[in-house]
């Protein structure tokens, strides 16, 4: 099926319609898609204007998941806020620690040693793995494959736990902080991860066989979901869908961040720009990533974890049970927090959705007076209406999909 | 003020040779370039940054409320050049009763949904903007979160007082 074929009868009757008044338009139908439906991914709603089963409109509604997290970090300090980064990207934690300890670093001028660096892109594609996998077991579901959604999930399982034995928490890991990470890597982390390391790539093979040839995947998802490159540009898309559509922008290889100019990765693009080719860019992201961390493991950097900033990080236990200056530190960081000179910083980073930025800015005292999150989702969810309009409605579970986005990320 | 250092950065003089008029400061710091301008020549400044200079995409468009000073708010924006592989920040301070600032829609429509937060959570009313209405919070909301003189935990309660009573 081309494009064409698939295309020109829904566009000629949207035009028919958009032209007649709305009055004498053929029984228009407002249908509201979500804000509990399971392929709506968390609580968005919907609504879709119907002529018969064509999308005419969508309009997107948001905010059931709005917590203010933007307004709680003006009243916290520093060091606190990095909690707050892991609740908005409830899939990408790490990415979001880290998009948020890199700006705070930049404003205090802080040198990260190299194994806190390094530790940090292997977190943050173990993170990318973790967001990819849950993004394909749930895309798979939504347009009939189960079974992949249990694979996804089984291998996902393995990852948390390799978080939990680094963290201490599943999903809210708070492991980055400014100046490093929050302690050394656990007794044993290479054996953990070496072993993930050595069954998953054989697993994203499975994952393509599974879907590569799947008749009914190819149906429902080639030639679905195209629009205009430049339009996407202007609408704010990033990331993957912006890399299906053959820009090949990527903040790692743009403006390298935490010594990822160190590693050998390429940036996987396609040229098709529909909903299949999203997911052959993703699959072909979680294979680079896997290069990533296997370059990490085997280059890791021994020496410190943290940076050498006695009044930005807190100090030893042993040398807080010491040392009299250790214990003023100790004292003043978790009392008052640290000072951060004025400034302002919007720092970028790469995840697993797309352009993630945080924008801190500094009056020079312990809490910031603002901090504002550019989440790749609340961009990518603006296209939506332009993406599904004219389309099939049974397009709008596949492109929805195929945006992947985390409803704690838009609304935050 | 334009500083020592962004004076000499190419785009700063290209913008002063464009039209100083508008330009009111420009620093660059941790790399950053700022611009500050004259928040009535936005739109134009925009279309003229997007169009001669290759600003393709408009990352995001927020505002900081420097409450209790005056003007009070700076709306910002953080614009992106893709083929320059160049990011810049333009500042334009707003202030008053109801602030107002003309929207960038026209020339980025995926400022909307940015511009509807920052009128959502801070006040801002971005004129001539296709859809403004409130984004986050609910439609009947009174107030505007983000604003520094709105507490945290909001007017419904007050924890500071000894038996807060819900009003």
């Amino acid at each position: 099926m081309s494009r064409e074929t698939l295309d020109s009868p829904v566009a000629t009757d949207l035009k028919a319609v958009l032209e007649t008044p709305i009055d004498s338009r053929p029984k228009l139908m407002v249908l509201n898609m979500g804000p509990q439906h399971p392929s709506t991914h968390g609580v968005l709603r919907i609504l879709l204007e119907l002529d018969g089963e064509h999308v005419v409109t969508a309009v997107p509604d948001i905010g059931f998941l709005h917590t203010g997290i933007e307004k709680q970090c003006e009243s916290k300090t520093y060091q606190q806020i990095v909690t707050l980064t892991d609740r908005v990207d409830y899939l990408a934690n790490m990415s979001n620690n880290l998009a948020y300890v890199l700006a705070v670093e930049k404003l205090l001028q802080l040198e990260i040693p190299p194994r806190a660096q390094w530790m940090r892109v292997m977190l943050v594609e173990l993170t990318r793995l973790n967001s990819h996998l849950v993004w394909l077991g749930t895309h798979a579901l939504d347009i009939g494959a189960m079974t992949m959604f249990l694979y996804c999930m089984r291998e996902r399982e393995d990852l948390l736990r390799l978080f939990e034995m680094f963290s201490g928490q599943r999903m809210m890991t708070s492991y980055l902080r400014v100046g490093g990470l929050a302690m050394d890597a656990p007794r044993g982390w290479e054996k953990a991860v070496g072993k993930f390391m050595e069954t998953f790539p054989s697993r994203v093979d499975e994952y393509e066989d599974l879907l590569k040839q799947n008749p009914i995947w190819v149906n429902r998802t080639k030639d679905v979901g195209f629009l205009d490159v430049t339009e996407m540009i202007e609408l704010g898309i990033t990331g993957p869908m912006l890399r299906a559509a053959g820009i090949a922008t990527d903040a790692r290889k743009d403006a390298p961040y935490s010594s990822y100019e160190l590693f050998d990765f390429n940036v996987p693009t396609a040229t098709e720009n529909d909903v299949y080719a999203r997911y052959r860019v993703r699959i072909e992201e979680m294979r680079e990533s896997i290069k990533i961390i296997n370059q990490a493991r085997a280059g890791m950097p021994g020496g410190a974890y943290q940076a050498d900033a006695p009044k930005v990080v807190l100090p030893q236990r042993e040398k807080m049970k010491t040392q009299m200056e250790a214990l003023i530190y100790h004292f003043k960081i978790v009392t008052e927090g640290f000072r951060v000179p004025e400034g302002e910083v919007y720092q970028v980073i790469e995840s697993p959705r797309g352009e993630l930025g945080y924008y801190v800015v500094s009056d020079g005292t312990s809490k910031p007076l603002r901090v504002h999150m550019r989440t790749p989702s609340f961009g990518n969810l603006q296209a939506l209406g332009r993406m599904v309009e004219g389309k099939l409605i049974s397009d709008v579970i596949a492109i929805l999909g195929s945006m992947d986005f985390v409803l704690g990320d838009v609304d935050r | 003020m334009i500083t020592e250092v962004a004076a000499a950065h190419p785009l700063v003089i290209a913008l002063r040779q464009e039209s100083s008029s508008w330009l009111q400061g420009a620093k660059e710091e941790f790399g950053e370039l700022t611009i500050e301008i004259s928040a009535d020549r936005v739109a134009h400044v925009c279309r003229y940054l997007k169009e001669e200079k290759h600003f393709e995409r408009i990352s995001t468009v927020t505002a900081v409320d420097l409450y209790p000073a005056e003007p009070r708010f700076q709306v910002v924006y953080h614009l992106h050049s893709i083929s320059r592989n160049m990011r810049i920040r333009v500042k334009a301070a707003v202030g008053g009763e109801s602030p107002t600032i003309e929207t960038v829609t026209g020339v980025w429509p995926g400022a909307g949904w940015y511009e509807r937060e920052a009128y959502d959570l801070f006040g801002i009313t971005f004129r001539n903007h296709p859809d403004l209405r409130r984004i986050m919070m609910p439609d009947d909301w009174e107030g505007h979160p983000l604003r520094r003189d709105y507490p945290v935990h909001g007017h419904r309660y007050d924890y500071m007082e000894r038996g807060g009573e819900q009003s």
